[in-house]
């Protein structure tokens, strides 16, 4: 009987999960991924509900790769505490949604950070009527916190290797949180740096808000998918290197047509004219070309979402190309 | 031939195949329910077990009055602080709710036709509109109270902020125990006198001043005795130092806006208990009462109200348990409930969220049973005894 009900369970699972999410995802004839519930710049809807922003281009990228059409995205939103378990049950596909690759996360969660598509680190906001100038000031203040993520053990730590008091305001959304700082519910603000520029960003006049110097993480963001399909990892991988590969050849949306007779091998590579890259995906050779043409290389992704033009006014910092002064480095196009 | 059906022409076997084959089916849901998951579970890595109550939690909690918390505190202490928040709000919810209930119940019987229809449209608005939204609508309103620079000192030491209410703390230094204690002697003196009372009055119809002589006991008794002593307590006064007031107690925004939300609402839903249960007694109970002479205020007292308890106390216990449940919407305003806590960011932070979830489930289903069984005795001791 047990091994009966052990066969019926494989079988059902297998069905549901085992099969290869790459297949599953053509079958579909769209990709489900997920997002946050509306962060400016990372993944929030525009004023005419179209979503935009950092994630939501690694999404569309994705989308370009398997279908050449980079439209054929379904947006699910979740919190800081839905993300896993939809993830997990198989509801979305991939998940882009600023999420730090920590260990605990790779391992026991059971999933796979297929890479980084910002570096970032945990920082302070506070009102500039305060007068703060370092987060070390901030001995008694009440912080408002998202539950459910780094910062609120990062938090923890960095006050308690202070030594310094504060009163924690753990809430459950960005938006609640930045109601609760803007009310004066709570002194201080703290998320992902570029979380707070998004912030400041959001309130009606930027100028009353300060973001302190102090760093106190390292917070890599990155798109992650379920541990154990690796086909599927390897297509989402590849997706975000290809974005990081082409800025660095400066293949761009306006000039990539333009190089389809490049001189330079890698180049032809990349968009498909020799080798057989594509396929090795279980995708067409163009899958490169597609994403390049519909969403462009990450600085233009970069640039069009958070960047010093954009209201959030991120610099590149340690998102620019290692040949920049950056951190940004993607493995060859071979 | 009759071999064949006589077992299920049988209406005991039969009854009893019926009642075996649905216990069965449901085992075999419950095995296979399980295997999968634990099947599921190990396919995707995903780490199970117990051990993990016992890590440090790693993060802070905003609120825990009556533990001291800190982040080096395990899991299991994130448990115990939830379980008492969760236990603070249901309680002090389930007696406001009780008082706020009887009183509109009552006014909505009133012959008043202005505060009959003001009690009927508190009972409508609040128990028509998701109870979700009165929190959010409260705490909005307490965020609006003025910011902690800009504090308002109502009397010496009492401050409103929209950080919460901040009053002075009472330090109790050596002697105050004995205060304590003869207030203890006092309330059990007050409730052996009010028995005594009550007996010597049906065998020889005398009253007794009993609320007199247990005000005294209870109140005026401990007060002479601190005073003799020299007044044996000071107050710490919260001071506004930094960015908050330091010393002194407070009351959180979010604690005060779930128990609003959360009293106002039952309320309603027991105002209406209240008032089935009147209109439960006849008429001729009041009116034979009244015939004897009672004042208005005795009938309800003595005659009215201990007969529609018997009909309020079932769905009162009803809403007491729903009053206790609602509470773990405490999460939408950030009250470091047990769902909030534990449920929440214990789960999240630890990713076990079947482990935390039966934990979560079965702490409720604890709490509600102990509800239900007092409140059984208390309904069985008022129940009509025959003699």
């Amino acid at each position: 009987m047990k091994k009966l009900l052990s066969i019926v369970a494989v079988s059902v699972f297998a069905l549901s999960a085992n099969a290869g999410t790459l297949d599953d995802v053509k079958n579909r004839g769209f990709l489900k991924c997920g997002v946050t519930t509306g962060l400016a710049g990372f993944a929030a809807p525009d004023d005419s509900g179209n979503w935009t922003g950092l994630d939501v281009d690694m999404c569309r990228a994705v989308a370009a790769a398997v279908f050449g059409d980079s439209s054929k995205v379904e947006f699910t939103t979740t919190t800081g505490k839905s993300r896993f378990p939809t993830l997990a049950s198989g509801e979305i596909d991939m998940l882009a949604r600023n999420t730090t690759w920590t260990l605990s996360r790779d391992v026991n969660l059971g999933f796979e950070f297929v890479g980084v598509n910002f570096y970032d680190g945990q920082g302070f906001m506070v009102p500039t009527s305060l007068g703060v100038s370092s987060a070390t000031e901030l001995d008694g203040a009440t912080v408002c916190i998202q539950t459910g993520t780094t910062t609120e053990l990062n938090l923890a730590d960095f006050f308690r290797a202070n030594n310094i008091g504060y009163e924690a305001l753990p809430i459950e959304t960005n938006d609640e949180a930045r109601e609760n700082l803007f009310a004066g519910r709570c002194d201080v603000f703290t998320t992902d740096a570029s979380g707070l520029s998004s912030t400041r960003a959001q309130s009606d006049n930027p100028n009353k808000w300060v973001v302190l110097p102090e760093i106190i993480s390292k917070e890599p963001l990155g798109p992650l998918v379920r541990h154990g399909d690796h086909q599927w990892g390897d297509v989402v991988r590849w997706s975000l290197n290809t974005m990081i590969i082409a800025e660095e050849f400066g293949l761009t949306q306006a000039n990539v047509d333009d190089n389809m007779n490049s001189n330079i091998p890698e180049v032809l590579r990349i968009l498909g004219v020799e080798g057989g890259y594509g396929e090795m995906l279980e995708l067409s050779n163009d899958f490169a070309y597609n994403i390049i043409k519909q969403i462009g290389n990450y600085s233009e992704s970069y640039e069009r979402n958070v960047g010093p033009d954009t209201p959030l006014a991120i610099g590149r910092g340690l998102n620019a190309l290692w040949t920049d002064g950056g951190i940004l480095y993607a493995p060859p196009f071979r | 031939m009759r071999s064949n059906f006589n077992f299920f022409s049988d209406q005991k076997f039969r009854s009893l195949f019926y009642q075996v084959l649905v216990v069965g089916l449901f085992a075999l849901g419950i095995y296979y329910l399980t295997i999968t998951t634990a099947y599921n579970l190990e396919k995707r890595n995903i780490a199970t077990g117990w051990s993990f109550l016992n890590n440090p939690a790693g993060f802070d909690i905003s609120f825990s009055p009556f533990l001291d918390f800190k982040s080096t505190d395990t899991h299991l202490k994130v448990y115990y602080v939830g379980v008492l928040n969760t236990l603070l709000v249901s309680f002090t919810g389930c007696i406001a709710a009780t008082f706020l209930g009887f009183i509109v119940g009552i006014i909505r019987l009133s012959n008043n036709w202005l505060l009959s229809r003001t009690a009927y449209v508190y009972v409508e608005f609040c128990r028509n509109v998701p109870l979700i939204l009165q929190i959010i609508l409260w705490y909005s309103i307490l965020l609006l109270m003025p910011r902690i620079k800009q504090a308002i000192e109502l009397v010496n030491g009492f401050f409103i902020t929209n950080r919460g209410l901040y009053s002075p703390r009472p330090i109790y230094e050596s002697g105050f125990s004995i205060v304590f204690f003869v207030f203890i002697v006092g309330i059990i003196a007050s409730i052996w006198i009010s028995k005594w009372a009550k007996k010597r009055q049906e065998r020889t119809g005398q009253r007794y001043p009993v609320l007199w002589t247990s005000l005294g006991l209870i109140i005026l008794l401990p007060l002479i005795i601190f005073f003799l002593l020299g007044s044996p307590m000071t107050f710490e006064y919260p001071v506004l130092k930094g960015f908050n007031f330091k010393g002194g107690m407070v009351i959180r925004p979010e604690f005060i806006a779930m128990f609003l939300a959360l009293s106002i609402y039952t309320g309603a839903f027991i105002s209406e208990t209240v008032r089935s249960g009147i209109l439960s007694v006849t008429k001729g109970q009041r009116e034979a009462s009244a015939a004897l002479g009672l004042k208005p205020t005795w009938i309800m007292r003595l005659i009215i109200i201990p007969q529609a308890l018997r009909v309020i106390i079932p769905p009162l216990t009803s809403q007491y348990l729903n009053l206790t449940k609602n509470s773990s919407l405490g999460i939408a305003v950030g009250y470091a409930d047990l769902v909030h806590g534990f449920g929440g960011i214990s789960l999240n932070q630890t990713g076990q969220a079947i482990e935390c979830m039966v934990i979560t489930m079965a702490t409720y289903l604890c709490i509600s049973l102990i509800i239900s069984f007092f409140m059984n005795i208390y309904n069985r001791s008022i129940q009509f005894k025959e003699k």
